[in-house]
């Protein structure tokens, strides 16, 4: 019978299925230190040990400083914070868990190097507690997010009791416009199908304009997966695909490569298999994207405006409208490229990687920020890419214009360390949630790329970067 | 896990759509390593005036008296309705956390984010769908009258109200019988050991590099 990908995924990790209830085995756990402490001390206190604790990577992330960590762990001022990063190290250590160090040159974001160090690969089921899980579905993974409890399943049964998904097909076709960007894809599907749009449903990205993203843009894509409301994004394993895991560090080698590269060709979906919904969206109708309220789906094109209330869809939208309106600050109709900002933020699981950056400094290379930007902030997904783009000399033109370099971490895309928004501030972020409070109390969040954040820093205020000189 | 079976509890209205995990529980709170004890930062930024850190002595800060939760007639709530899409945002189980330490025991909205529904369900709470002309029924009745209580059920998967409309629920048989029994999903799993192992040597021997 004709499979889609999620179901080929599925059925190859069924340990057990019993009246719609399905026991499914986990090949990869990561693990951070906000959402496994209690995990850890559950199985303790139940004398459990890990299954498989080569299944599991460990890097801490949310917490870190971005600022100088020479002075290690003990270096971090928050006392609370340390604690947290010290758990890890301590639980890590006890379970014989391989870690990367905060100050480890291959720490970084946990859905970052996951990717980089092959520690994701094609055909895997990936779990991790954080939702942005998603973006390892880039690779024609099963990956999603989920809560400690089942992070202290996953580490004690290696399993998760799990029930199938819906499927639903979200189809790009054609050709991106210059300067739009996988984020502006994300964002665009989000704001056509709603935050809760994915509920209930695993999407599967598919289509010319997919795959004639990169891996990165891929990664981008299935991270935002879950603002839509789905755990699971995914897209079909093809030469993109097997190029980008070839020869890193977990990566398989030699003779298991070619088995292991036959099997992942077979990762995607049957010409005729059924999905519950398709979506289409046509590639050259999607601009540069730019989020005005307080939820992804709140979102218009660099052209657009700030949506009055009669556009609202029932009553309900129409309070949340109201309330978006009063939390950010903004009134209906406001021209999006007329909205000034305060602060930048590029970075986050979503936007902080080689691409990323680079195509940040392609647009503000030579040139400053402008004199209304408090702070604008550039913070590598990993220490490898932070390497890379120092090789590049990207931190140099960072830095020129007016751009502080920071060590990497999830920073200001929820503002759990030091770096956030001051209440009323403003920010341009490439980050993936743009709830109230996210940055920082009352801090006001638009999402958009990261070439969108560059411009943006440039002028003082939302621009059309196609146009951007 | 705590059993659930039936309450009949006060009924306190949140009638936002889309309320976030960000808005249930701040991130600041998620600093810390225990479960327990996130229930007096539950809804922090609407919930009080000043910005709310770990460790400070929340019965000393000024709470923000626009805040429903904070209305004097809803104090003692156990059941929580509000709007779709609850719980949206991230996986952080901290969100049911607070909520249960608060005092919630139900959640009544007409659909969920998919990892927090999950969330509650591991944490002895019971997350109810009821369609949103029903949701909008309960809010007016909610509002209309002080002290309004549901019988929630979930043996026979009922919402009744202090009038005698009962609403029927639908829940996953396998959750269903999770929460009535209070029983831990790992015991339960830990049961199927010889199936795991037996399915991880086939995986192993069939995709031989997910095991370096």
């Amino acid at each position: 019978m004709a499979k889609t990908l999620y179901e080929k995924l599925f059925d190859a990790h069924v340990v057990h299925e019993e009246n719609g209830t399905a026991l499914i085995y986990i090949d990869r756990h990561l693990v951070h230190e906000v959402t496994s402490p209690q995990a850890f001390e559950g199985l303790k206190l139940a004398n459990r040990k890990l299954w498989r604790a080569a299944s599991i990577l460990a890097v801490p992330d949310h917490n870190v400083p971005t600022t100088d960590r020479s002075a290690g762990v003990a270096g971090i001022s928050d006392p609370i914070s340390r604690l947290q990063v010290q758990t890890l190290d301590e639980n890590c250590a006890t379970y014989g868990v391989t870690e990367f160090k905060m100050n480890d040159a291959r720490q970084g974001i946990v859905h970052v190097i996951g990717p980089e160090q092959g520690a994701t690969l094609p055909g895997m089921t990936v779990v991790c507690g954080d939702s942005h899980t998603s973006t390892h579905g880039a690779f024609g993974a099963l990956a999603h997010g989920i809560g400690t409890s089942e992070v202290e399943h996953v580490m004690a049964t290696q399993c998760l009791v799990q029930k199938r998904s819906k499927t639903l097909q979200v189809l790009v076709e054609g050709e991106l416009g210059l300067g739009v960007t996988a984020k502006d894809v994300a964002l665009a599907i989000i704001g056509k199908i709603g935050t809760a749009g994915g509920n209930g449903f695993a999407i599967e990205f598919a289509g010319s304009a997919i795959r004639g993203l990169s891996m990165e843009g891929r990664m981008t894509l299935c991270n935002m997966a879950i603002e839509a409301g789905a755990r699971a994004g995914m897209i079909a394993v093809d030469e993109i695909t097997i190029d980008y895991v070839k020869g890193r560090p977990f990566s398989p080698k030699a003779e298991l490569w070619s088995a292991a590269v036959a099997y992942w060709r077979t990762l995607h979906s049957d010409p005729d298999a059924k999905f519950d919904t398709i979506v289409s969206l046509n590639a050259a109708d999607i601009q540069p994207q730019v989020t005005w309220g307080t939820s992804p789906e709140m979102v218009v094109g660099i052209d657009g405006r700030v949506p009055s209330l009669d556009m609202a869809k029932n009553e309900v939208q129409r309070a949340d409208w109201e309330r978006a309106y009063a939390y950010m600050g903004l009134e209906a109709n406001t021209a999006i490229n007329a909205i000034n900002i305060d602060k930048v933020f590029i970075g986050s699981c979503t936007n902080s990687r080689i691409e990323d950056l680079r195509a940040a400094a392609a647009v503000a290379k030579g040139k400053h920020i402008a004199p209304n930007i408090k702070l604008a902030l550039v913070v590598p997904g990993s220490g490898l890419v932070k390497a890379q783009a120092e090789s590049e000399g990207l931190d140099k033109i960072f830095i020129a214009a007016g751009f502080e370099w920071r060590e990497p971490g999830c920073s200001m895309c929820l503002a759990m360390n030091a770096d956030r928004l001051e209440a009323g501030e403003r920010c341009a972020s490439t980050s993936n949630r743009n709830f109230e409070g996210r940055q920082g109390q009352g801090g006001r969040t638009h999402l958009v790329s990261p070439q969108m954040a560059a411009a943006a820093a440039l002028a003082g205020h939302f621009v059309d970067v196609r146009t951007f000189n | 896990m705590q059993a659930f079976k039936q309450i009949n509890g006060l009924v306190a209205p949140l009638d936002r759509a889309n309320v976030d995990t960000d808005a249930i529980i701040p991130k600041q709170f998620l600093k810390s390593i225990k479960r327990a004890g996130f229930g007096p930062n539950a809804f922090d930024e609407w919930r009080y005036l000043d910005h709310g850190e770990p460790g400070m002595d929340n019965s000393k800060r000024k709470i923000n008296p626009d805040f429903v939760l904070n209305q004097p007639r809803y104090q003692g709530a156990s059941v929580l309705l509000t709007r779709e899409n609850f719980g949206c945002g991230s996986s952080r189980e901290h969100a049911p956390w607070a909520l249960e330490d608060y005092g919630f025991k139900v959640v009544i909205a007409p659909s969920y984010a998919d990892i927090f529904y999950n969330n509650c369900f591991k944490n002895g709470m019971l997350p109810i769908i009821l369609s949103p002309s029903i949701v909008d029924t309960l809010f007016t009745q909610v509002d209309a009258s002080a002290g309004y209580q549901l019988d929630v059920n979930l043996e026979t998967q009922t919402v009744t109200t202090p009038g005698g409309e009962v609403y029927a629920f639908e829940v996953d048989a396998f959750r269903k019988h999770c929460l009535m029994n209070g029983l831990d999903d790992i015991g339960l799993t830990m049961q199927q050991q010889d199936k795991i192992k037996l399915f991880e040597q086939k995986h192993q021997l069939a995709q031989p590099w997910l095991f370096n």
